[in-house]
């Protein structure tokens, strides 16, 4: 290895203090930066551009993320890539949504990428998603919930294979009906404190309140806030009937244990969840009623294939993350591939034509063409009992998809009343 | 007693015990920095390995071992990394150390993700200290209560050891002056070595107690990195009491803001660590240190 003297020349320099310290700061800033892509679009090859949160409260799911979009590409590359163009993966952390933003926008003058896939933050997957309009590219958002995303902030370039808070609210909400846990009940809520907390809040208020339940407490917590003691013994305080997490990440995963360190008797859940959180709280402590949008127990041959590949390529089942960014990828190469064509018009409007696409559910989804969410079954977990775990990942008993068989699928989807979405020009 | 103002204790109750979790952190942080000069932005980082080290001890040995072993494996990393890498710059400028432990905390918080997966690693409470304790009407988790008396008594246990040792003499006169304990014919060297054991184990042992609480995630000691650090600039360097009380205060002042005015709670600690500065430059205790200033 080539000796390289790093450190005589920094010494020597004669850098003033503060300087330095704000090259630290500067650093902070940028910490978890993604390694740039070595390789460079070629002319027979089409690149995707792939963003996602590594580091941070989101940083577990994007791990996922990741690896969703990477077994979905190799599988693709295998099977002839896009009308024999191999595709090229690019990934970074996109870290929040002023790197995001500009990361999408060297992905797309440096990469020339036709299209960007990820995103988990709400909050990040809005600045992706104005870059991508701005220039004309794609945007697969496959991990942002927030309904505001499918309304106020639409744009023809974003679709969006993550459910909006409203499927996940109306998905879980009916479940907590059929229990008795909404009429008549005093519910306190604890949310997570941006974008989308708020926004999740929102709608699971308006849910709440038009099945007979009252909102008695609606606590927002900091996203890098890892003690919930005080928030627990506020819940006590007010003695709820049932109490809800609004809250994302690693804060629900904090959340669950020590609500069962608190020994809380009130039933719980909440309105978004991921199952790498459950994972993350063991077995014994997780409880609870949530929502889910896939999950490595779905019992179709397409699921059961997807979970067998990611088992045999990563040594673990896939988180329902890796699902979002899996299924985005394939719906992509599917457009291209089906249109013979990159561009943005094209696969827009292959898609608004609303094809019927396999997500590896019991029932196909399709992109809505108002809003472009894909319009899909969703699920609920409960904790499994602790005598029946087999092992680590197998934490959740997995409730039947909702809607039913005989309900349309947009059931649970925003109305264009609830989440009025107009494309700009 | 009204039930308002017994929520109200129980939440400034709550803020003492989460401000003892800081102060294992803090004070050293602060021993280190007040010793060698060194702000070792890792020390987040040894709390981190710490908690994973104590997970895989924990499901293989128990819970038990896991508090004796990995506290005690963490000081031996640190120690290891005293020799290797501090060493080297306890006489350079003070920015260099700040980027070398700068890089070994991506270093640690990347290397963790790397080999145990950037997810959260489940982590029970050991069956022993599980359950709550009633008085009346407070409530509150057993094992927060263990947390408690653990680092009470590894707060008092450094303060006899830096009070009523020779080896706490030693160190506090390194701290005020190092030449001067030089000319005495003292060699700091193994000081030096043996106090970034001790504030590097003790990041580990608030590691292992605060894994079944906090998620065990890579990113763990960042997040708590800063509040630690708030807390020694609060308290004031070199001044073992200014840490403890500053640890208290930040859990005191959280406590009441997650009460009255809960979206301000993370808003809190900054804004009395801004109050103090303005009124007291060195922190509430904090001595003057001439090679500091």
């Amino acid at each position: 290895m080539k000796d390289i003297s790093l450190q005589s020349p920094i010494a020597s320099t004669p850098l003033a203090r503060r300087s330095l310290l704000k090259g630290a700061g500067a650093a902070v800033l940028l910490g978890g930066v993604g390694m740039p892509a070595i390789v460079r679009a070629q002319a027979d090859t089409i690149t995707f551009g792939h963003l996602t949160p590594l580091t941070g409260f989101l940083g577990p799911l994007g791990a996922y993320g990741q690896m969703g979009v990477q077994l979905a590409v190799e599988e693709l590359n295998a099977a002839g890539g896009i009308n024999g163009r191999k595709i090229n993966l690019v990934m970074e952390d996109s870290v929040n949504p002023a790197t995001a933003s500009s990361k999408a926008e060297r992905y797309i003058e440096r990469d020339k990428v036709p299209v960007i896939i990820g995103e988990i933050s709400s909050a990040s997957a809005l600045a992706i998603s104005q870059v991508a309009a701005r220039n004309k590219v794609v945007f697969v958002n496959t991990g942002g919930n927030s309904d505001a995303l499918r309304g106020k902030d639409c744009n023809r370039f974003m679709f969006h294979v993550e459910g909006a808070n409203t499927q996940y609210v109306k998905a879980v909400g009916a479940a907590m009906v059929r229990d008795g846990l909404v009429k008549g009940r005093k519910l306190f809520f604890l949310t997570a404190d941006y974008a989308f907390g708020h926004d999740l809040s929102r709608v699971a208020k308006r849910y709440i309140t038009a099945n007979g339940g009252e909102v008695v407490a609606d606590e927002l917590v900091p996203t890098d806030a890892t003690d919930f003691s005080p928030y627990l013994l506020k819940v006590r305080q007010a003695r709820p009937d049932v109490v809800i997490s609004n809250l994302a990440g690693n804060q629900i995963t904090n959340f669950i244990k020590q609500y069962s360190e608190f020994g809380l008797k009130y039933p719980f859940g909440g309105f978004g969840f991921d199952t790498a959180v459950a994972w993350g709280a063991g077995k014994g402590t997780f409880g609870g009623l949530w929502p889910m949008i896939w999950h490595h127990d779905v019992p179709t041959p397409q699921s059961k294939a997807f979970v067998a590949a990611f088992v045999k390529k990563f040594g673990k089942p896939p988180e329902n993350q890796a699902w979002g960014d899996y299924v985005a990828a394939k719906c992509v190469a599917r457009a291209m591939i089906e249109t013979k064509s990159t561009a943005a018009a094209d696969l827009i409007g292959y898609f608004e034509k609303e094809p019927e696409l396999d997500i590896l559910k019991g029932r196909k989804g399709y992109f809505r063409a108002w809003d472009h969410q894909l319009i899909q079954e969703m699920y609920t977990v409960t904790a499994r009992p602790v005598a029946e775990v087999k092992d680590q990942w197998d934490l959740m008993i997995l409730g039947p998809a909702v809607p039913g068989p005989e309900t349309a699928l947009s059931a649970i989807a925003p109305t264009p009343e609830e989440n009025a979405c107009t494309f700009p020009a | 007693m009204p039930l308002e103002l017994v929520f109200l204790i129980e939440q400034l109750l709550n803020g003492l015990l989460v401000g003892v979790a800081y102060l294992l952190i803090a004070l050293g942080l602060s021993l280190i920095f007040s010793l060698g000069g060194i702000v070792n932005l890792a020390h987040g980082g040894f709390y981190a390995i710490g908690a994973y080290i104590g997970v895989q001890i924990g499901n293989r040995f128990g819970f038990p071992a896991a508090f004796v072993a990995a506290p005690l494996s963490v000081a031996v990393i640190g120690m290891v990394i005293e020799r290797l890498l501090f060493s080297r710059f306890y006489r350079a400028d003070p920015i260099l150390s700040l980027l070398l432990t700068f890089g070994l905390a991506m270093v640690i918080e990347q290397a963790l993700r790397m080999v145990f997966g950037a997810t959260p690693i489940p982590f029970a409470i050991p069956e022993f200290l599980k359950g709550q304790v009633f008085v009346g009407d407070f409530i509150y988790s057993r094992y927060r209560i263990a947390i408690l008396a653990v680092a009470a008594a590894a707060v008092l246990g450094l303060w006899l050891l830096l009070q009523r040792t020779a080896f706490g003499r030693v160190v506090r006169a390194g701290v005020q002056n190092p030449d001067m304990v030089g000319a005495l014919g003292i060699s700091l060297r193994p000081y030096l070595t043996a106090v970034a054991a001790l504030g590097i184990g003790l990041a580990g042992l608030a590691g292992i107690m605060l894994a079944p609480i906090s998620g065990v995630h890579p990113a763990m000691g960042a997040e708590i990195l800063t509040a630690a650090f708030v807390v020694v600039v609060i308290g004031g360097l070199g001044s073992f009491w200014g840490v403890v009380l500053a640890g208290l205060l930040v859990g005191l002042v959280r406590g009441l803001t997650v009460y009255f005015i809960p979206p301000a709670a993370e808003a809190s600690m900054y804004l009395l660590m801004l109050t103090v500065l303005l009124l007291r430059p060195r922190g509430l205790f904090g001595e003057r240190i001439l090679r500091f200033e």
